[in-house]
């Protein structure tokens, strides 16, 4: 039979070659490949290795929340399960404190951060100098590489009682509580460092995103007599839509997990920024392991907003998905 | 001819504004580097009474002097060094090697590997799991408790995958047919065309390396002679203006001098070699975001 017939029971494909002859192909099962090409699953190794102990293993590791750890327990505890320390904290005051503390700051911060590299992005897009662009863009990227520590030490020294920052204040209100006396100062400066940190850097995607946009939308329009302004509304703007709707559901969705870094460092380089700038991941911190250490109850803690983060990222992510069509995966 | 609508009045003048207030984002973006810098060659007088801005006032060099003379400050600067190289090395290999077997369409079982990795942006252990277990490995106070934990940033490993997804199938089965190996192919031809992206990816994980500060101070409590410098400018923070205490053998006068501005000093030496190779390497950082980019 000259046929080119697959017979797939014997997993086996054939090919009517031009001389007439039939050329059998055999479909390797996995194990097969795997056999043939084992050096290639070599590389998995250590890596696997790597996943396993310190990403899963932490993962299950949860589980001494539902447990009463005492130390000298392994990583997963002992004992019988019990819900009591999410019971705890749900009644307790302070964990409302700081949970509300991490929505508000999480919200303002947002509000700002998100939004602010888009015009960023749409101003440097105007500008016909292409030295001059390049200038702004290299330095409003130069934040992004700098350590917490560093950040936090610019702001204190800023913020300090002969600092530039207070002496701007007292010359706008005579009279203002300096800002490192005043509680209320953590927002504003935690906002505003991100803000500093994050807004050239954001840029990246949108200006990618610009040069992508047909040059001959713009030709069009101009004919058609649309100005500057109608030309950005109409054609960059939704040029760069969908890179707005998936970082903004990135940012929906991660906008409960604040700088936990900056934020310590903050309350801990000044105690009166405690009240306002204590969020769920200090809290969790404090609780779980500066002394005395409640493993358990700060496991707990930091699980419920683990598990709120998780749902928010897959929510926002369904919710894109179904209003605009478009979502991360 | 037909006046350009694109130089409307209106436009123009929104240039002219438009230029004022990116010059404006340049200001806002450099004034507090250029304030740390002019605090750390100011005398103390002239920063106690507030009248450092732009400029070093009363011009001084003591506690330059006194740091870069501080046995504890050239540990930790050591340290971060060996946190940097040794992190970066052994990041680079896990994630190279990682990154390339996902890339391959004949490995089975890869959009599984790829998920395993990938759930991890999205579910982390927490860190009390995380602390618990660094303690049940002996870890604790150890190098490892950095390095390790740090070997692998899923973001970078997706980075990497989409750039070798792209790479020439072409190239890869004319090595194949020379008689090259999985490992001879992977050596000698993948690497070698990989400068650009290893380059991008040990600048990730060198910068992070270089600015982590949190595990050192959860991990090596007990070890001082093991923290990085970012715990030693941590703890002047963190003692808000009293960090003079470790500096202060010398005259009362060199004490107050320390005080004002030992954290300005102390943060220009630990962004000096970011800063020196920033402006040559910057490049390489946005092409990993573009390349991160084109995953999602």
């Amino acid at each position: 039979m000259n046929k080119a017939v697959p017979s797939r029971a014997s997993k086996k494909n054939s090919v009517l070659l031009a001389d007439g002859s039939v050329l059998q192909v055999r479909h390797k099962s996995g194990w097969q490949k795997i056999r043939q090409d084992w050096q290639l699953y070599t590389f998995l190794l250590l890596p696997l290795l790597f996943f396993a102990i310190f990403k899963y293993i932490p993962m299950l590791g949860n589980v001494i929340a539902f447990r009463r750890y005492r130390i000298g327990d392994g990583i997963f505890g002992s004992g019988p399960l019990t819900l009591r320390y999410f019971e705890q904290f749900i009644n307790q005051d302070a964990f409302w404190h700081v949970f509300w503390n991490n929505v508000i700051i999480g919200l303002s911060t947002f509000a700002f951060t998100f939004p602010l590299p888009i015009i960023l992005a749409l101003l440097l897009n105007e500008v016909k100098n292409a030295r001059f662009k390049k200038l702004v863009q290299s330095i409003s990227y130069m934040p992004h590489f700098l350590s917490v520590v560093i950040i936090v030490g610019i702001v204190m020294e800023l913020t300090a009682s002969g600092g530039v920052m207070n002496q701007l204040l007292q010359a706008i209100i005579p009279g203002a509580t300096p800002i490192m006396q005043n509680p209320d100062a953590v927002r504003p400066i935690y906002i505003i460092s991100e803000i500093w940190q994050t807004t050239g850097w954001g840029t990246i995607l949108y200006l990618a995103a610009l040069t992508q946009i047909d040059d001959q939308l713009y030709e069009a329009a101009r004919i058609d007599g649309a100005n500057r302004w109608k030309q950005t509304l109409y054609i960059t703007i939704p040029g760069i839509r969908h890179t707005m709707v998936v970082l903004l559901t990135l940012n929906i969705g991660t906008f409960l997990a604040v700088g936990f870094e900056k934020l310590l460092l903050l309350i801990q380089g000044n105690g009166l920024y405690m009240a306002q700038g204590d969020v769920i991941s200090t809290y969790v911190y404090r609780v779980g392991l500066a002394s005395p250490t409640m493993y358990s109850l700060g496991a707990a803690i930091g699980l419920f907003e683990s598990v709120i983060g998780l749902a928010l990222v897959f929510g926002t992510n369904a919710l894109s998905r179904r209003l605009v069509g478009s979502s991360l995966w | 001819m037909v006046r350009k609508l694109d130089d409307s009045r209106g436009y123009r003048v929104f240039r002219v504004f438009n230029l004022i207030l990116l010059t404006g984002v340049l200001f806002v973006t450099l004034f507090p580097f250029v304030n740390v810098i002019a605090k750390a060659f100011s005398s103390a007088a002239m920063i106690t009474s507030g009248q450092v801005t732009f400029w070093p006032m009363g011009f001084n060099l003591e506690t330059f002097q006194v740091v870069l003379t501080n046995g504890t400050f050239w540990l930790n600067y050591r340290n971060t060094i060996i946190y940097t190289v040794l992190g970066t090395f052994i990041a680079l290999v896990m994630t190279t090697t990682y990154a390339y077997a996902i890339s391959r369409k004949e490995l089975v079982g890869r959009g599984f590997f790829t998920q395993i990795a990938v759930f991890t942006m999205f579910f982390a252990g927490g860190i009390i799991p995380n602390y618990v277990l660094i303690q049940q490995l002996g870890l604790m106070n150890t190098i490892w408790a950095i390095i390790l934990p740090a070997a692998i940033s899923t973001y970078n490993l997706l980075v990497m995958k989409s750039f070798f997804e792209a790479f020439p199938e072409e190239l890869l089965e004319a090595a194949r047919v020379d008689g090259l190996g999985t490992y001879g192919i992977f050596l000698r031809i993948v690497l070698p065309l990989s400068k650009a992206i290893l380059a991008t990816m040990a600048l990730f994980y060198a910068v992070a390396f270089w600015n982590s500060w949190f595990p050192a101070m959860l991990y090596l409590s007990k070890a001082a002679d093991l923290r990085p410098v970012t715990i030693f400018l941590r703890n002047l923070i963190v003692a808000s203006g009293m960090g003079s205490s470790d500096f202060g053998q010398g005259s009362v006068d060199n004490a107050v001098q320390v005080a004002a501005n030992v954290k300005s000093v102390a943060m220009i030496l630990t962004i000096l070699p970011i800063m020196c190779v920033y402006p040559f390497v910057q490049k390489y950082f946005v092409t990993g975001v573009m390349l991160g980019a084109v995953k999602s």
